[in-house]
């Protein structure tokens, strides 16, 4: 049982805010991906956790123990370096018994543990090595050795695969995601890469300016942002956006087209639809294309609607050149609200199921 | 928490020693210097500068100066570069172009007594080619221009190490890219040496000065094995008032004028080859 | 169609031609009057004083075996060497800990203590000898081996906190982060990582810190009276002591320079090349 408990966290950096009254629970064997632009404070977070950085405020929890005040050997916790972090001068073998070795295991003990996570890992034919005579992907196969071998409650990621070329990335991403599901730890990867957290987190927590603005599994996260920060963010491409006003309670006008959407107190609303949720249609949302591009699957049409950007993927097959004017249906019930002033989204009871 | 205090902790040794052997003994000097054993005065420096010797020690320190460093400077900058372009044999070269860096003031004076001395290396040379039949004294009162390009041959050969060191670290900073944008945009070798190296290099050009400068002005071994009296420098000024008048009041004196002139050149330095805020590589 | 009977001058081979000649030039004006030294150490003192010279050493060691019988020579070469013991030894570990804390810690008053070390640059340092002189005599410091290394110490302290930082500053601080979440605290992750790693560059700057003392000449003038320095007492014997006794002193304070450089030699540029920023 590893649970992180993360209570009204913050930190600040001269008057600089880094992290503003985080709250966050990690349950036990969770993936937990910290996603977020850089310098949205998510390493800050995740280094709060390890005990390499001192929180402002707030405390942290693992095991139901508090932690905020402990040195980072004494938090349970392994951790895996965006450099990887491999000593240069200890072969791999050393490198993986580190921690072992500070932690006093028996020798016997010290020796099966490198070898077993070594063969988890693939790089048992490695243990003889130095880093410098190692490749990235490997040196980074260590590192995950390293913190695996110790068994830890609590796995931190800090963006371990950001210095991997795109091929090897994707190879690290399905296995890393296998060896942690069958450690049965409890992880924390933090990530600036949203496909890599995606396909590899139970939940993600989104992160900006210092705060968690959502955490939720991937699919909601992707179909029902909580801001329209959020909406803006996830998805390549991400949600499009078009100022709705209101015609009459519960319905509003968004382009010309009339659509059912929440009834509020509010003039205007963000109407909001990702590129892949609206069809070619004979009537509907009117677009001048301005940009084609074939992107093999799908079309990715870049046009204007009434002067805002409006992206649309498409069927290839559609036959469309740059100066058409087309017209797009949205998906119904893919359609999102968002609040012109703060950003939140509006429910609508049936679009959240 | 103990880590805000740890940084405190690891300087304070070096704070401690600085103050006590650097700080406390400069205030030392400078309050002997003004004080005339009644109160402050600039007695000291009167009594100093008005000593005979004092304009030809002055004179011959920044004459000597004046000639070795920029000389210096040239060499170091031809030898960097040409370091910076070998390929083969580089370590070798580097490492024979570096021992000077070793070698103490006194040691290169004694080695160019072994040339400039009457029966040394020189003579003995000049005697096998047939230009003179016996040995002269080359380093007399009568030959003070010798004398002088003894010494100045000296400083070049001892010192000019230290500014390689700099500037070829220096030059190893500057990415290999500039030059090849340089090239494309039609720079020649020597262009390229006058917009790039020498503007990237001008950190490491004022380090290397700064530091030539001021021990230049402090030359003093190698001036007592070569010339002796014969070529009073300000520092063998000050090492005459500390031992031979006992006169420790002058000695602070003459070694405030050498501090003096030595912050003078350091800001001047400092000042010409300041490099805007954002133009660093 | 004219025919190129002979190969053209090709530019770039004449410059390159140019270019070896120059290189041969400077390394043998650096090796040459080293050369010089030499051939007169390892002549008789006869051949020393003799003309005209030979270019060829004798490889006769009288010389060397008048300067170390010479009176009060070989208790000189020993202070030289215990004072630059001394101050490899202090400057190390005073200097050390800053360049750590420079490299690793943000604190209030780093910029001041920057530019404290960075003036002792821009300050000509031997000098501070005359106010020592008087305050170590007070304190019975004076004409001592430890009061010598004191001073000496102050000249190589401030590069051994340049050295040490711009050291540390090349060894990731991911490495101690990750020594420390697999179990050390800061004590033993420095023991266990960075000290392993920056021993060689470590020795480099002591061995530096041992020939500023060595080749130091007027503070330990100023400063010994009986415990003369090698240097101190070679400056205080030039005009009355031999050729052959000089030359003799000068091969000795060369040959730790040659070894110095040559066991630095990896250090030498990638240690100035941080230390100037």
């Amino acid at each position: 049982m590893a649970e992180i408990k993360i209570k009204n966290v913050a930190k600040n950096f001269a008057s600089y805010q880094a992290l503003n009254d985080i709250n966050l629970t990690v349950s036990d064997q969770e993936f937990m991906v910290l996603l977020g632009a850089s310098g949205c404070g998510k390493t800050t977070l995740l280094r709060i956790i390890a005990g390499l950085e001192t929180a402002t405020q707030g405390e942290v929890w693992i095991n139901d123990r508090r932690v905020d005040h402990l040195p980072p050997k004494d938090r349970g916790i392994a951790m895996v370096f965006q450099n990887y972090a491999v000593f240069p001068h200890l072969t791999v073998f050393e490198n993986i018994a580190f921690g072992l070795r500070m932690h006093k295991h028996p020798s016997a003990e010290i020796t099966k543990r490198v070898h077993r996570t070594a063969e988890l890992m693939h790089i048992e034919q490695l243990l003889k090595r130095y880093s410098g005579e190692l490749s990235g992907g490997q040196r980074q196969r260590v590192a995950v050795a390293r913190a695996l071998a110790m068994e830890p409650d609590v796995i931190l990621m800090d963006e371990p695969l950001s210095n991997l070329d795109a091929l090897l990335r994707l190879e690290m991403r399905a296995e890393l995601k296998g060896v942690l599901a069958e450690s049965k730890t409890t992880a924390i990867y933090v990530t600036h890469d949203q496909v890599e957290a995606m396909s590899l987190a139970d939940r993600i927590s989104v992160m900006n300016q210092g705060r968690i603005v959502q955490a939720s599994d991937p699919v909601d996260i992707y179909r029902n942002p909580a801001e329209k920060f959020v909406a803006g963010f996830i998805g390549n491409p991400p949600m499009n956006f078009l100022v709705a006003d209101k015609q009459a309670d519960g319905r509003w006008n968004v382009a010309g087209q009339s659509y059912d959407g929440p009834s509020c107190a509010e003039n205007t609303l963000d109407f909001a639809i990702r590129p892949e949720d609206v069809v070619l249609a004979e009537t509907g949302i009117s677009a001048k294309v301005n940009v084609v591009e074939p992107l093999g699957v799908h079309l990715l049409v870049t046009c204007d609607v009434n002067g805002a950007q409006f992206r649309a993927t498409l069927d290839s097959d559609a036959n469309i050149g740059r100066g058409d004017t087309i017209a797009l249906q949205p998906q119904l019930d893919r359609i999102r609200w968002f609040e012109p002033s703060n950003g939140m989204r509006q429910s609508l009871e049936k679009n959240d199921v | 928490m103990q880590a805000r205090y740890l940084p405190y902790v690891l300087i304070a040794p070096v704070s401690v020693f600085l103050g006590l052997f650097f700080l406390y003994p400069f205030y030392l000097v400078a309050q002997t210097a003004f004080y005339d054993g009644a109160g402050w005065s600039l007695k000291n420096f009167q009594e100093v500068t008005s000593y005979w010797k004092f304009p030809i020690s002055f004179k011959n320190t920044l004459w000597l100066a004046a000639v070795v460093v920029p000389i210096q400077l040239a060499l170091a900058l031809l030898m960097a570069t040409m370091v910076n372009a070998m390929k083969k044999g580089r370590d070798l070269v580097l490492y024979i172009w570096t021992i000077p860096l070793g070698i103490s003031d006194l040691a290169a004076g004694i080695i160019w007594l072994a040339i400039f001395e009457q029966s040394g290396f020189l003579n003995s040379m000049m005697h096998g080619l047939g230009f003179i039949d016996r040995p002269t004294a080359l380093i007399s009162y009568q030959n003070p221009t010798l004398i002088f390009v003894a010494i100045a041959l000296a400083e070049i050969w001892r010192a000019t190490a230290i500014m390689l060191v700099i500037l070829v670290a220096g030059i190893g900073l500057i990415p290999r890219e500039y030059y090849e944008a340089a090239q494309v945009f039609g720079a020649g070798r020597w262009k390229q040496f006058l917009r790039i190296t020498l503007p990237l290099l001008r950190p490491s050009l004022s380090t290397a000065l700064v530091l030539r400068v001021i021990l230049a002005f402090e030359v003093f071994a190698v001036v007592q094995a070569l010339g002796g009296t014969l070529f009073p420098v300000l520092m063998s000024e000050t090492y005459a008032y500390q031992f031979e008048l006992l006169n420790g009041s002058a000695a602070a004196a003459v070694a405030l004028i050498i501090l003096g002139i030595s912050i003078a050149s350091t800001i001047v330095i400092l000042r010409v080859l300041r490099v805007p805020k954002g133009a660093t590589i | 169609m004219t025919m190129v009977s002979s190969a053209p001058r090709d530019p770039r081979r004449t410059g390159r031609y140019v270019y070896a000649t120059a290189v041969f030039l400077l390394c043998a004006w650096v090796l040459g009057p080293l050369y010089l030294l030499f051939v007169n150490t390892l002549s008789s003192p006869e051949a020393v004083n003799s003309f005209p010279k030979t270019y060829v050493p004798e490889f006769n060691f009288e010389s060397i075996e008048f300067f170390m019988e010479f009176a009060g020579m070989t208790g000189a070469l020993w202070n030289s060497i215990q004072v630059a013991t001394l101050t490899m030894i202090m400057s190390i570990l005073v200097g050390a800990p800053a360049g750590y804390a420079l490299s690793r810690f943000e604190f209030k008053g780093k910029e001041t203590f920057r530019i404290l070390i960075l003036l002792t640059r821009a300050f000509p340092l031997p000098l501070l000898a005359l106010p020592l002189a008087v305050l170590f005599i007070r304190t019975g410091l004076d004409d001592t081996i430890f009061g010598l290394a004191l001073v000496h110490t102050t000249l190589a302290v401030p590069f051994a906190v340049l050295i040490t930082f711009s050291l540390f500053s090349g060894i990731p601080m991911e490495l101690e982060e990750a020594a420390w979440t697999l179990g050390c605290n800061r004590l033993t992750a420095f023991i266990k990582v960075v000290l392993p790693l920056i021993l060689p560059g470590i020795t480099a700057s002591a061995i530096f810190a041992f020939v500023i003392s060595w080749n130091e000449v007027f503070a330990a003038a100023v400063l010994t009276i009986e415990n003369r320095t090698l240097t101190a007492f070679l400056l205080q014997n030039l005009d009355t002591s031999a050729l052959h006794l000089k030359f003799a002193g000068g091969f000795i304070l060369v040959v730790p320079a040659l070894i110095f450089i040559f066991a630095v030699r990896k250090y030498l540029f990638a240690m100035w090349g941080i230390a100037n920023r």
